[in-house]
């Protein structure tokens, strides 16, 4: 199942796990990635908080964690080739997994369809 | 062009000195001699004046073109106080002459001119003292910062460890609140670019320390609820910070100490028409109301009551010296002959001007490019390049095809709440026809982007050098030194 973030972060749950990144739309408004700083393995986060930093020549913005929990992986490949994320932002652009999920978050988040529509009022 | 090092022959001098006619002495030891000679460009004199001559006219500055980039007000320097400047009277004092006794007896020129200049900025923003030992914008920021630190710390108030600071600041606010030891917190903005009153109520509280407030503020709008947002603070017994990047809109019309201000800090790079150079010095002027007085940095500049000056350290409070040299004197010598220059009543028309010169571009252009907050502006006018945007046309491309229009592009991207911004700042010292000129080919830009994108995706097509790889360069950055 696939969540979507009004800051633009989307969090796919696959069992205990969930991978969590920015949107396409997202990686087009910051334009060509030029680093992405990453959280360290076993970091915990509430939702809200500041996972990590996207900087492209235009600026450089925070990545708000759309849920809670503990990070179990990072795609460490982004620290050499922050050019995923715009290649590929909702697959290989992924930017880290959070373990212990809490069902509460996920249900404040928006469905895929929701987030289109959300997109469309912008 | 090629670099001075493709001009390198051996051998070649610029000048050479006579056969030595005394025994030449050889004291150096091997140790400390280089393993083989510096590689240095061996090149004539006329080599060397060729070189320069002509790196200088590919540069695009204020004394060349029209600079319209804003929120950096790039106003035009007078020559006139570049001469002063460049007084031997001013520049021949030893720098370190105010370390010894009687020191100051031999500069009271330089000092009566620093003690001067801190009257007039009090005066002119409404403040009861000035320190001009910030060595530039962030450094001032910085300084203003630490004021407010130590006077939470004198009043027992050590709990207060936040600053407030709005989404639409200058990043450097932020940095200069972390580097001073305090947590930032954001506030938004409004739909009309001004900071959220109901966001600020919500983040006050007895750990605040005080907020960052940039007035006007960075989309070129006065705020009016400036009053109410500084009482808002001081209720909840904090202090108010007023970053003066934008003096230039207000300068001589309105004084932040008036509105309720507790700090200030101005460019002179800015409003007092110093040059902005490549990182070279610059200065950070700090206004501060009589409550933060005491922490001002040290050594102080005193008049005397036989009306010499001196210097006064024994400032028990300071938070100490922030800058060697008293600041940075020759482009603070600059600025206090430029409103010397100008006066009161002159300084009153470069606010009128700026903002004038800011309002009609953005009248007139208003049909081409969409605006996202279309009330007055104050000395810049913002524009986003959305409109053109599903035609792949985007600010950047717009930025690069004015430079061959023989414009200098206005600042884009900033600030970051503008979706594609384009932000422009004429200043004051624009004529009307400059002014046109500008519109008409930011018009013919905006056709283009209509008619035939792939035009502008191509620009610059008249510079040296074309659109440089920014991305690859800011990911695989090659740093190349030529010495080896």
């Amino acid at each position: 199942m696939k969540y979507y973030s009004e800051d633009h972060e989307w969090v796919e749950v696959n069992g205990e796990i969930a991978t969590i990144g920015i949107t396409k739309y997202a990686a087009e408004e910051l334009g060509d990635l030029t680093f992405v700083e990453l959280p360290s393995v076993d970091d915990s986060f509430q939702a809200g908080d500041i996972l990590a930093t996207v900087e492209s020549v235009k600026a450089a913005s925070d990545v708000y964690s759309p849920i809670s929990g503990v990070v179990s992986e990072i795609n460490e490949v982004l620290e050499t080739e922050p050019e995923r994320v715009n290649e590929d932002p909702e697959g290989e652009g992924w930017i880290c997994k959070f373990k212990g999920l809490d069902q509460e978050d996920l249900d404040k988040l928006m469905s895929a369809e929701e987030y289109e529509k959300f997109l469309q009022s912008l | 062009m090629e670099l001075i090092f493709a001009r390198s022959r051996p051998g070649r001098r610029a000048y050479n000195l006579p056969k030595l006619d005394v025994p030449a002495q050889d004291c150096l030891p091997d140790a400390l001699r280089r393993a083989k000679p510096v590689a240095l460009p061996e090149v004539t004199e006329l080599d060397a004046a060729r070189h320069f001559t002509n790196l200088s006219r590919l540069n695009f500055g204020v004394d060349s073109h029209f600079y319209p980039l804003g929120s950096c007000t790039m106003k035009y320097n007078p020559k006139a106080h570049e001469a002063i400047a460049r007084m031997p009277g001013f520049t021949t004092p030893h720098p370190r002459l105010l370390e010894i006794p009687e020191g100051s007896d031999a500069l009271q020129g330089s000092l009566e001119v620093l003690y001067r200049e801190e009257r007039f900025l009090s005066e002119l923003f409404g403040f009861a003292e000035t320190t001009l030992q910030p060595m530039a914008g962030a450094n001032g920021e910085f300084t203003g910062v630490m004021l407010i630190a130590a006077w939470c710390k004198k009043h027992g108030q050590t709990q207060r460890n936040v600053m407030l600071i709005p989404d639409s600041a200058h990043g450097t606010n932020p940095a200069s609140a972390a580097q001073a030891g305090f947590i930032c917190r954001e506030i938004k903005s409004d739909a009309g670019g001004n900071l959220d009153l109901q966001d600020l109520k919500a983040k006050l509280g007895p750990e605040v320390a005080g907020l960052m407030l940039t007035c006007p503020n960075t989309v070129g709008m006065f705020n009016h609820d400036v009053k109410a947002i500084c009482d808002l603070v001081h209720q909840a017994g904090g202090l108010c910070y007023c970053d003066g990047a934008n003096a230039n809109a207000i300068v001589g019309r309105v004084r932040p100490g008036d509105l309720g201000f507790d700090v200030m800090h101005v460019n002179v790079h800015k409003t007092f028409s110093t040059p902005h150079g490549g990182g070279g010095p610059g200065a950070g002027p700090v206004c501060v109301q009589e409550i933060l007085q005491p922490f001002l940095p040290k050594p102080r500049i005193v008049q005397k009551t036989d009306g010499t000056f001196a210097l006064e350290s024994n400032c028990p409070d300071s938070i100490g010296q922030i800058a060697p040299f008293l600041g940075s004197f020759a482009v603070l010598l600059r600025s206090c002959a430029y409103m010397l220059t100008l006066g009161r009543e002159g300084m009153r028309r470069v606010s009128e001007n700026a903002v004038l010169n800011a309002n009609y571009l953005r009248v007139k252009l208003a049909p081409f490019f969409d605006q996202q907050i279309t009330r007055d502006c104050m000395h810049e006018c913002v524009f986003s390049a959305t409109r053109s945007k599903d035609n792949g046309v985007h600010a950047l491309d717009i930025a690069k095809a004015l430079i061959d229009r023989g414009f200098h592009p206005p600042t884009i991207y900033f600030p970051l709440i503008i979706p594609e911004a384009l932000m422009i700042e004429p200043t004051e010292t624009e004529s009307k026809e400059t002014l046109d000129a500008f519109i008409a080919a930011m018009q013919e830009i905006a056709s283009l982007a209509a008619s035939d994108p792939q035009a502008l995706l191509q620009a610059p097509i008249s510079t040296p050098v074309r659109r440089l790889d920014e991305t690859g360069a800011a990911r695989h950055p090659d740093l190349a030194s030529l010495g080896d």
